[in-house]
Formats: C-alpha cells, structure tokens, sequence
C-alpha cells in the first residue's frame, strides 16, 4: 500500500518559512506568483500570503483568447480569498501576431510560447513590484518534464517541487483553497478541452504512486513492475524522467579552465547571507 | 552537583562568522544572566553549514590570538562554552569541528570523524577526517562532544562512554527530510530516538543541539533536547524557531540510575576488544 499522505501542518511550516526565509535574506519583503486558475498556482499564492503578507503579494492572471472564463474565475477566486494585490495581462497581444506569422503553427509551439510570454509579463512586474516570482511546478512534472523550459518552470524558488500533484491537492485543501480548484480535472489550459492527464496518458494518482517508488524508494523499474504497475507504464515513465533531464539542471559549460562554473566553483545561492 | 545547560538552539549567516561571533556573544550574555553554566551551539554554528568553497575562508585555528577565538574564550570566564567551527590544522586541513571553552582556555576540540558524503551531503568532498574520539574533563565531570553524523555510527558514543565521560554533548546542523503522516520529519523523529537510546543504554545525560534556519532548500528542524540517565526527556526546543532552552540536570542522578542498573559496571570491554581484533583480523 503506497501511501502519500503527508503531515499539512508541519509541510506548512516548512514551506512557509523556506519562503520567508529566502525572499528576505535575498533583500525582497514582496512576490510575484502566476496565477493559473489552477491547484498549483493557487497553492504557491496561499503559501506565500502566510509567508509575507496578502498585501506584498502580486497575484497575475494572464489569459490567452481561448483561455476558459473558468480559469479566470478561479484566480479571481483565489485573489478575493486572499487579498493580495492582482493584475490582469492578456498575453493574446503579445503571441498573437507571432502565430499568425505561421498560419500551421501546432499546439505544442503555441504553447511553449504562451508559457514564455507568461514568463516574460511575470518577471517583467516583479521588477515593478520589487519582488520575487514564486514557481508553481510540483515534483510530479518536475520529474515527467510536463513543464516548458524558461515558460512555467522559471521562477526565483519553488515551494512545491517537493510535493507531488495529489500532495499539492491535500496541502491545498488543508490550507482553505477553494475546492472546486482542488477537484477539477488539472489542465494548462493552453488549448480548449485539454487535460494534463489526457495528455499525459496517465493520471496523476497512478503516476504519483509509481514515481514514488522510483525515486523516493529507489526500486528498480522491474521492483515497479513486481509491485503490480504496468510494464509499458513503467518503460514509458521512466523514460520520461530520463529524457527530461535537461529540464531539471543548468545547461552545462564546456569545462576549459582549472575552477568553472558548475564543477568546481561551488556556492549555495545563500553565499553570506 | 546540579548545573544548567543552555541549548543555543540558533540560525546561522552562511560564511559571515562576524555575524555569527556577534549573536554567540549576546547568547552568552543572556545564557549568563538566565544562571546557565554551559552552553552549547550546533554544528559549524560560526560558519554556516552547506560551506562548499566557502570553507578554507573561513577556517580558523581555535587559539587566543586568533580574534574570533579571543572574543569568545573572554566569554568563557563567564559560563562554559561549545562552539561549532571550521578548525584549520597547521597543516591546512580542514575539519568540521566543536570546541569546549572554559574559564578562557580551549579545553577539547573535536573533528567529526563521520562525514557524510551521500545523498544530500557532500562533507567528504570539502573536510579532511577526524580521527580521535576521547572525552575530557570538565569542571561538571567527564565529558564528551560528537558532531552529527558521529552519532549516526553507534562506535564514537560507545567509546566515549568508555573513555569516561558521562555528559554527551551532542552538536548538529541536520537538514530535515522525509515528510510523512507524523508531526515530526522521519530525520528529526530517527534522532531523537537514538539520543534517547543512548541515554539509555549508556546510563548518561546526552545532549543534543541542533539549528533551525534555511540554507537555499534545505530546513534545519532544531528541536534539540536533553535526556537524562534513564532515557527520560528533560527538555525540548521548539521545532524551527530559534530559541534558548535552559534545562537543569543533577549528576546526582548518575549515582541513582547506575544504581540500580549497573551497566557501565557489567560492561565487558576485554571481551569487547577481543572480539573486535578477531573480526577486524578476519576481515
């Protein structure tokens, strides 16, 4: 019996205070976080108005033309509950014009570049809110790769990567996000009628369970298949891990001299503070 | 013979030991005020933890010209003192290192003989090993320090309790790890436990200061503690703030414990070592 289940209150405290920690001793007191609509987005808001206070908090909803009003209504949902600061910045004129350069532009281009444009608007106000942007990503799409590289994934810290989807749902409940966010199918929205588990191919409650294993419990994708999940499931998801890799480090520099950036010049990012 | 520890349960600037020196200083006041007469910091607790290449800057060698060192051997004429450190020997190795100040003097410094280099930790990377486990006298009674992962070994408690000491002066920068259902990290929960088993079965005070604080993603969970002889907890820190936890302790109480459970007595180190070289000359 694979039991994710995590203790709320202690993941709380944790949380809350890496966020308080790090923003101020980086020399910020605010934040700025995306806000999707989603359980991701809402959860990484809600941790960090406990951390700093609604009021330096900067909560931006960036829809797109074919961005559900669900998904809006669920940030504003978010925003009221909390009362922090808010912005809406349609990005529909920032990507517009690139799409229609390229009248067969597929989805997953579109996407990438919704997710890039979102990025630029979200550290562009963070530098006018003198804040810090507050990723959103949870370990589950961390270690699948779901993510897009400097889109969604870039941020100055991240709370959840940690936590993997169904334990970003039980923290969410548990701290008061509202549950129609927490209960409805996950989705990035960036195409109509798309889901992250259709998608993927998978849901996240089987995913969770099988990546737990793998990387937390470090069996072998055979022990996987022996504890009863799928030997395709099994092949398929850890070639993802693998695959995405590239997603999860720095993009290596070609060592030339004796001390380099990366190998041998080591600091944490918290270097005299 | 009662005596109040102070369990300076404290966050940390990662590589500014001024900084540092300065908050070891104002504890030492308060702990002085409050009628502490030891007080104990965690692990590295003037440098910091996840050094990396800030190591060799800021090693220092624990003597009275050196200025950290003068500043807080001056305090030790004021209650006793354990600090963590960067010791950086003549030959400029580096150790993770506690050293015990009384009355102005450097009474013991311990290098962490275990050094994690797994998982999360990378010690073996940046500090040489230490090499000596050995208690030492104190004005309390016989003592010894170990340095986090020195614990996790059950050799370096199991000797110094054999080299005599009978107060265990436990220091740790311990990143928590391993959230489950419990209110407490599976890291911080396994700790404990040891410490109370220690405490147990050597029949001793064991002492265990750990900090609070962040270093980018890693939490340090404090929640430091005292045990008393028979395995009963004395007194807890709270977890992830920082705090001054005083807990008086009566050695008295080794007398009644060994007492009536003679342990130490019964211990059979002859065959201890006899065994040892069998299996070490075996191996």
């Amino acid at each position: 019996m694979i039991d994710l289940t995590i203790h709320t209150d202690l993941a709380q405290t944790i949380l809350i205070g890496f966020l308080h920690t790090e923003i101020t001793r980086a020399g910020f007191s605010r934040a700025v976080v995306g806000l999707s609509g989603g359980v991701d987005s809402a959860l990484s808001c809600y941790l960090v108005a406990r951390a700093l206070g609604s009021e330096n908090v900067l909560a931006v909803r960036m829809p797109y033309k074919s961005s559900s009003q669900d998904s809006l209504d669920h940030a504003q949902a978010v925003i009221d509950a909390l009362g922090v600061q808010s912005l809406t910045i349609p990005i529909t004129e920032m990507v517009q014009p690139y799409f229609d350069r390229y009248p067969d532009i597929g989805q997953v281009r579109r996407g990438n570049i919704m997710a890039r444009a979102r990025m630029i608007v979200l550290y562009d106000q963070s530098e006018v809110f003198d804040g810090l942007v507050v990723g959103t990503g949870n370990k589950t799409e961390i270690l699948l790769g779901y993510t897009t590289l400097f889109g969604d994934s870039a941020c100055a810290l991240n709370p959840l990567g940690d936590l993997y989807k169904t334990q970003v749902r039980q923290l969410a409940l548990a701290m008061g996000v509202p549950e129609v966010i927490v209960q409805k199918p996950p989705t990035a929205d960036l195409w109509k009628g798309q889901t992250d588990e259709g998608e993927l191919g998978f849901t996240y409650a089987e995913v969770d369970k099988l990546l737990y294993l793998l990387v937390d419990q470090r069996y072998t994708p055979e022990d996987c298949v022996q504890a009863g999940f799928g030997e395709a499931f099994v092949r398929l998801v850890v070639q993802r891990i693998r695959r995405n890799h590239f997603k999860r480090i720095l993009p290596p520099i070609a060592k030339l001299s004796n001390r380099t950036v990366g190998y041998d010049f080591l600091y944490l990012r918290d270097w005299g503070t | 013979m009662k005596l109040t520890l102070a369990l300076a349960q404290i966050n940390t600037r990662l590589g500014d030991v001024q900084a540092n020196l300065e908050k070891h200083l104002a504890l030492a006041k308060e702990a002085q005020a409050s009628g502490a007469d030891l007080l104990i910091f965690p692990e590295l607790s003037l440098t910091g933890y996840v050094l990396q290449d800030i190591t060799s800057t800021v090693a220092r060698h624990p003597t009275p010209d050196e200025p950290i060192f003068h500043s807080l051997l001056e305090a030790s004429q004021g209650l006793d003192m354990v600090v963590g450190f960067v010791d950086e020997d003549r030959r400029h190795r580096f150790y993770i290192s506690s050293a015990y100040l009384s009355r102005g003097e450097v009474l013991h410094v311990h290098h962490k003989v275990y050094l994690p280099t797994y998982g999360l930790f990378d010690e073996g990377r940046f500090f040489a090993w230490g090499d000596s486990v050995q208690a030492f006298d104190t004005r309390f009674g016989r003592a010894g320090i170990l340095i986090c992962e020195d614990f996790w070994h059950a050799s370096p408690p199991y000797l110094l309790w054999l080299d005599g000491a009978d107060l265990f002066l436990f220091t740790s920068a311990s990143p928590g790890r391993g959230l489950r259902t419990e209110p407490q990290l599976e890291s911080a929960r396994w700790v404990e436990l040891v410490n109370s088993a220690y405490a147990s079965l050597f029949t001793s005070f064991v002492v265990h200061v750990n900090r609070v604080g962040y270093e980018d993603g890693l939490n340090f969970w404090g929640g430091s503690t005292v045990f008393d002889p028979d395995g009963e907890l004395l007194a807890r820190g709270p977890a992830y703030q920082e705090a001054l936890t005083l807990a008086e302790i009566d050695m008295n109480q080794l007398h009644r414990t060994r007492a009536r459970l003679p342990l130490l007595r019964d211990e059979r180190t002859a065959l201890v070592l006899r065994e040892m070289q069998r299996i070490v000359g075996n191996s």
